[in-house]
């Protein structure tokens, strides 16, 4: 009795055919649907490089039965802007040097949306808590933590413009 | 289909009823775990088990603030999220606390009281706060409801009370009126399963003084030898109480512990580390006395 059922993801309806029941929303990304940008680095919910949104929550999809996902909107990092448009967060942390390796750094990008999305001007003590579920071993947090601040800085200054 | 994805609490049952053993998922958070590591084996193709994912159930993700009972009837799907945010908040601050210490952003954004009541890990964050505060558990199946003390639905290591054919439906937590708070020791701030952790809450009206202590025995401890002497030594008028007393309210506790050494501590330090926390969470609810 294998699974066959239909994610929402990025806005397109995917089907998913012949799935083990117990599949994780992040294995069915990448191995079923050809999604990358969501990485698996440990499958327990404690690294963060796998978090997606799903029904506009901040989760890790290692730890979504992906077969639970069914009917709710799920956005990875592909679907936050189109190839060669990064968004504001994901230009940001080119500009600040936040990304090394790279291998957290989708991870961080849909968590710094999240947060931001929710909390236009956090303090560095928001940004530490908010951003607490993704680990990164490279780059040491500062320019990450740079790169929201600045984006902060330039959502306002629009905003500013924009009202004036 | 072997994953159910019910929309009402009527729908659930219905389904809990008709697959005897299904698996309820909640949050995801322990129990893709053990999926993901092997340890928990979801129906394979031949065996036709059923998993009934609860987080579409309204009833199960909303809660209620029963304002002349002084209570508030969390449903067992509330994440931990909404918890730590007003106005659960300022109604419940010593769980909303434990909620904050949960994991990570991502995890208290799936992870449930529910599901950590139900997994009844020694360690599990929201059990100390929910006996400190006397708070009783519902559980429903096709046959009806029963409520029991939270404190008797936990039997053991991941062991519950809860029987086949039942889900926990919601968590009733009385409003106290007084301090209440939360402490936990592990090796960081973010992302770490408690060392130890104690949860201390007063009721200045009844006069009443709890601890619970959580990490250190395989559940959650009351010390009512510590909570007897605190309530006999507070100024309830001052609402303060001496150093000392509190120093002996943190020994008191401690001695109530029955703490293992095992891969994350010693016996010895976690004791050391309760007596700590009994007497700043005394000291923190009646900030009065000298330090
Ligand atoms: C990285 C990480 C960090 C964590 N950190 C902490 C922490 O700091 N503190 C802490 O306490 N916990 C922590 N946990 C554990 C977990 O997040 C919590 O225990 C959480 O509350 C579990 O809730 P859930 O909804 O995800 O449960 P699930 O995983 O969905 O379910 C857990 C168990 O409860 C059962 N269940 C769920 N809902 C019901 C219901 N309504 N009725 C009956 N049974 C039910 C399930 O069948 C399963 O056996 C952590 C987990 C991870 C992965
Ligand atoms: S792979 Fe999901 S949190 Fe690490
Ligand atoms: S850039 Fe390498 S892990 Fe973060």
């Amino acid at each position: 009795m294998s699974e066959h059922y239909t994610l929402h993801v990025n806005g397109v309806e995917r089907a998913v055919q012949d799935a083990w029941v117990g599949e994780n929303l992040l294995y069915v990304l990448r191995e079923r649907l050809g999604l990358m940008a969501a990485k698996g680095a440990c499958e327990q919910g404690e690294c963060g490089s796998c978090s997606v949104l799903v029904g506009g929550n901040l989760v890790c999809s290692c730890l979504v039965l992906a077969a639970s996902a069914v009917g709710e909107p799920i956005v990875t990092v592909e679907g936050l802007a189109p190839p060669g448009a990064p968004s504001d967060v994901q230009q940001a942390f080119v500009d600040c040097g936040a990304v090394q390796c790279g291998f957290c750094t989708p991870g961080l990008i849909i968590a710094a949306h999240d947060l931001l999305d929710r909390t236009p001007e956090p303090t560095e003590m928001q940004i530490r808590e908010e951003l607490s579920g993704n680990v990164c071993r490279c780059t040491g947090y500062g320019r990450i933590i740079e790169a929201v601040q600045q984006v902060a800085v330039a959502r306002r200054t629009a905003d500013a413009g924009a009202a004036s | 289909m072997t994953v159910l994805v019910p929309t009402s609490l009527d729908e659930a049952i219905a389904g809990l009823a008709a697959n005897g053993g299904a698996t309820l998922l909640a949050g995801g958070t322990d129990l893709m775990v053990e999926v993901n590591e092997g340890h928990r084996h979801f129906p394979w193709p031949d065996d036709g088990a059923t998993i009934i994912a609860l987080h579409r159930v309204p009833e199960l993700a909303t809660w209620t603030y029963d304002v002349p009972a002084a209570t508030v009837v969390l449903g067992a799907g509330v994440t931990w999220a909404t918890i730590e945010q007003p106005p659960l908040r300022d109604l419940v601050p010593a769980l909303a606390e434990a909620a904050r210490t949960v994991g990570s952003p991502q995890i208290r954004n799936a992870g449930t009281v529910g599901g950590n009541l139900a997994t009844c890990s020694p360690a599990g964050d929201g059990l100390p706060v929910l006996a400190a505060l006397d708070a009783d558990v519902t559980l429903l199946s096709a046959g009806g409801r029963r409520t029991m003390p939270v404190r008797d639905f936990m039997l053991g290591v991941k062991r519950t009370a809860l029987q086949p054919g039942e889900l926990i439906e919601s968590i009733t937590v009385p409003v106290l009126q007084g301090w209440q708070g939360y402490s936990k020791v592990g090796v960081r701030n973010a992302m770490v399963i408690a060392t130890a952790s104690a949860c201390v809450a007063t009721d200045v009206p009844s006069r009443s003084i709890r601890i619970a202590l959580g990490s250190v025995a395989p559940t959650v401890v009351r010390c009512p030898v510590a909570e007897q002497f605190a309530v006999e030594r507070v100024d309830w008028d001052a609402l303060t109480v001496d150093a000392g007393d509190a120093v002996e309210f943190g020994r008191l506790a401690a001695a109530a512990s029955r703490p293992i050494d095992d891969h994350r501590s010693s016996a010895e330090y976690r004791r050391h580390a309760v007596a700590v926390m009994a007497q700043r969470l005394l000291q923190r609810a009646f900030p009065g006395g000298e330090r």
